[in-house]
């Protein structure tokens, strides 16, 4: 097979990966604190929405931006609301939140743009523009490594970066500091965090503020980096995907990072029909490949990737016992 | 010199919407001084540590700490106060190091590594210090029990406690490691520090307490120097009249052999075996006990009996072999054989709590035909006889509608035991008969106990309390890593021979014993760091 045809694929692995990761990220703090997340494809897409609809008036990505994390934030202030101070179904209110972010989005859209729940092409200015990385034309007749940094690694928008510098900072915040430990042992036992003296509700709060804002970039990079605008359901499971790869990474920042290039090289392969069949010198139909990644997320949650030991007190409203 | 009292509690109140678990509750603790707190379940012990440790404010009342006044909000203000609690369900993260429950909340600064080495320090010392020695790097769910319990005290002085309460701590340590337990409550003391020892065990506090106060009904009913009071004044005073601590039964008359068991064995899911070849025998009018540290055996044993397991190997019913593996191997099944099991987690096993108390009476018999009206179950005569049941068994308070998590532990086990002896069943297995169950209510449940030995039955009790074994069981077989290590008869043997021998010491004299123990221990404790490993 071509190089180059490999660093394409390689290329849109790293863009379909971002969003994956982001949201996968999101979701390990948030079931890190105990509190399952189902929610994150809906505060994907309210933040994509917003981010798009708010760039678009702007004319500035960057106040999109921040109107995506606001939103994504809001969302995940209610599911704390329903699930950390009124001890609620955590499942329940995800799920809620899901389809209420998928309404919404549409409704907003359609009053606020009349396109049919999209919102107007972005132009230059409401987008993130690519970055060139340092020295990266001067390398490209560096064989193999010149062109891998040049198509590969260079060449993406500033939050494809962010997600990725986000993963060692995540495993740093819970293995190094005081607020990771704490928000490790709250997930696992919140009575012990409870009698240490410490918040078991401030500490779950912070933690899906987290989650909120690492949506919020999700989202936010979906409609103003990946593609330009927001159109209806663009989150396109995105966020059960990011969930099963929390799952197939066993909660574990690394591990995130290696199962979501892994969702995401999937995802690319099924933008590249004519590069499967140039390797595996058999035509496989698009909707396989379409399918790959959720069949594929079907295997995992079925257990076959050994045993992955969710967070003890995940799903648990903490009330204090008698 | 009258030094002020370390803890002061005055006219402590506090209700629970129509229940007043806590009235008007005084109480002195002098520092440096072991006290303890006895009372039934319920009578409102754990609720009064709770004020004391802020998980609830109370209604009225005042704490003094060290002749201060305290306005206890949250746990956070107990600690602050130098008060340190080890909670009988312990609070540890258990895939955290001991370094980091020990740390939890207690951190120096914002990041992790100066806390840990400091931790490191200060556990050397006090492990020094006061006998508790823990591995600091090892993983909370490697450790045994008594080693978790010491995390916990651990955590408490780390947090430069002065006052620490233990809520029934030794009820889930073996014998040796209850005496270290109290070794160290010594040592805590002699450095001066203040202990609140709360049980339901009266060994425990004549045994180590300088003081004991008694609770019923939420109201502190007396305290009383322990060296001038007796366990019979104390049970009184806990219970509000006299209660036979002693078991009374006339000698066993045995049978025919109703239960046999050969070569029994079970692997359990994660490949460990957990019954070695058990081989017993147990006769119609007898009550055979089986002592031994819990997770030796005993839990598996019952399951096997119960049907609710597979195992290789034989069990006759009256002389009759039972189907171990096939699909006629479950609760069903050994019902129809005449087996009854009352289980021992009564909660998970032997109840559905949501379920009222009249649900809960037929379980397992609820394909009895006389019960059954057509196609529909036949719920009216269902709740009457339950009615009836919780009449007989004096279950309080003895309403059927009741959901069965709304009893207290005694009424619960009462409700299990009225479901199963009911049916006239030829065998019983009996686990834990009396695990969170009020002294009163013991008396009853061991009184039954004996009254069915004497109408034939024949009876298997499994117990962790080695009095219970010991006052109730004709016959004492005791386990060790899935073993029968022996048989005794309670009135040839004592405490301390039963001891080894749940240690898995056969040879029961001398030094050697001792040594052989420490010898199992070690290879118990290697073998379970390996199994998690």
């Amino acid at each position: 097979m071509d190089y180059a045809f490999l660093l394409q694929v390689l290329d849109s692995t790293i863009r379909l990966s971002t969003p994956l990761l982001l949201a996968c990220l999101a979701g390990l703090f948030s079931e890190r604190s105990g509190i399952i997340d189902i929610g994150l494809e809906g505060k994907m897409l309210i933040a994509a929405f917003f981010s798009a609809a708010i760039a678009y008036s702007t004319g500035s990505v960057w106040m999109g931006l921040l109107a995506g994390i606001v939103s994504a934030m809001l969302l995940s202030a209610v599911h704390g609301l329903a699930s950390i101070t009124f001890h609620g179904n955590q499942l329940i209110s995800g799920v809620a939140l899901n389809f209420l972010a998928s309404g919404l989005t549409v409704l907003i859209a359609q009053d606020w743009f009349g396109q049919g729940g999209r919102t107007p092409a972005l132009l230059s200015g409401g987008r993130f523009s690519e970055l060139t990385l340092p020295l990266a034309e001067t390398l490209r007749p560096v064989p193999i490594l010149g062109p891998l940094y040049a198509e590969v690694i260079s060449g993406h928008s500033i939050l494809v970066y962010v997600a990725f510098a986000m993963v060692p900072l995540t495993w740093w915040i819970l293995y190094r500091t005081r607020f990771g430990l704490r928000l490790r042992a709250v997930g696992e036992a919140p009575e012990a965090v409870d009698t240490a003296g410490v918040s078991v509700a401030g500490l779950r709060y912070a933690a899906i503020a987290i989650a909120g804002v690492l949506c919020g970039l999700a989202g936010a990079y979906l409609a103003t980096g990946l593609q330009a605008g927001f159109v209806r359901e663009m989150s396109a499971g995105r966020g059960y995907i990011a969930l099963a790869a929390l799952i197939f990474a066993k909660w574990r920042p690394w591990y995130a990072l290696y199962a979501c290039l892994l969702f995401g090289f999937l995802q690319a392969l099924s933008l590249r029909p004519d590069i499967v069949e140039a390797v595996l010198t058999v035509s496989v139909p698009v909707q396989l490949l379409d399918a790959l990644p959720y069949i594929l997320t079907v295997i995992i949650l079925a257990g076959f990737i050994g045993k992955a030991i969710p967070p003890r007190a995940g799903g648990d409203p903490y009330i204090k016992e008698r | 010199m009258t030094a002020a009292p370390a803890i002061e509690l005055k006219g402590i109140s506090k209700a629970f919407g129509p229940v007043q678990a806590n009235k008007d509750i005084a109480i002195r603790v002098m520092p440096g001084t072991i006290h303890g707190i006895i009372g039934e379940n319920g009578a409102g012990k754990s609720t009064l540590m709770s004020i004391l440790y802020g998980f609830y404010k109370a209604d009225a009342g005042e704490i003094w700490i060290n002749g201060t006044k305290k306005d206890i909000t949250d746990s956070q203000a107990a600690i602050d106060a130098g008060i340190g609690m080890v909670f009988q369900h312990f609070k540890l993260v258990q895939n955290f190091t001991v370094l980091e429950n020990v740390i939890l909340g207690a951190e120096d600064g914002a990041m992790l590594r100066p806390s840990l080495a400091k931790a490191r320090g200060v556990l050397k010392q006090l492990a020094e210090e006061y006998e508790l020695n823990v591995d600091p790097d090892a993983l909370i769910e490697n450790l045994s029990v008594g080693h978790q319990q010491r995390v916990e005290i651990l955590k408490a002085l780390y947090r430069e406690a002065d006052i620490l309460i233990l809520d029934e701590p030794t009820g889930v340590l073996t014998p040796a490691e209850a005496d270290h337990l109290f070794r160290i409550l010594e040592g805590l003391k002699r450095e001066g520090k203040t202990i609140i020892l709360i049980t339901h065990k009266l060994r425990e506090i004549m045994e180590i307490t300088d003081t004991v106060s008694v609770m019923r009904r939420g109201e502190m009913t007396a305290t009383v120097k322990t060296a001038e009071t007796s366990p019979e004044q104390l049970a009184e005073l806990m219970v509000g009249r006299k209660v036979l601590l002693r078991v009374d039964k006339k000698p066993a008359q045995p049978k025919d052999t109703i239960l046999e068991i050969r070569d029994l064995r079970h692997t359990d899911s994660a490949g460990v075996e957990r019954l070695k070849g058990i081989s017993l025998d147990v006769r119609a009018g007898e009550i055979v006990g089986l002592a031994g540290v819990s997770g030796n055996g005993q839990t598996e044993l019952l399951r096997v009996l119960g049907g609710m397991t597979h195992a290789t190997g034989t069990i006759r019913v009256n002389g009759q072999e039972i189907d171990l593996t096939g699909q006629h191997s479950d609760g069903q099944s050994r019902r129809a054989r005449g087996i009854a099991h009352v289980p021992e987690d009564r909660h998970h096993e032997g109840l559905i709590l949501p379920f009222s108390a009249w649900e809960n009476t037929v379980f397992g018999y609820h394909r009895d035909p006389a019960i059954q009206k057509g196609p529909l179950m036949d719920n009216a005569a269902i709740k009457a006889e339950a009615q009836a049941k919780m009449d007989r068994y004096d279950v309080r308070p003895p309403n059927p509608n009741l959901a069965a998590r709304n009893f207290s532990g005694g009424n619960q086990q009462k409700i299990v035991l009225a479901r199963e002896i009911e049916r006239d069943p030829d065998i019983l297995l009996i686990g834990q008969p009396t695990r969170g169950v009020d002294i009163g209510a013991i008396e009853f449940i061991h009184q039954e106990i004996v009254r069915l030995r004497d109408k034939g039955k024949a009876m298997l009790l499994v117990s962790v309390e080695l009095d219970e074994i010991m006052s109730l069981s004709d016959r004492i077989a005791v386990m060790f890593d899935g073993q029968i290590m022996g048989e005794r008869l309670p009135s040839e043997t004592d405490q301390t021979e039963l001891g080894l021998l749940m240690a898995g010491v056969t040879d029961t004299q001398g030094k050697r014993a001792i040594d052989a123990i420490e010898e199992n221990l070690r290879a118990k404790e290697a073998r379970e760091a390996s199994k998690h490993a």
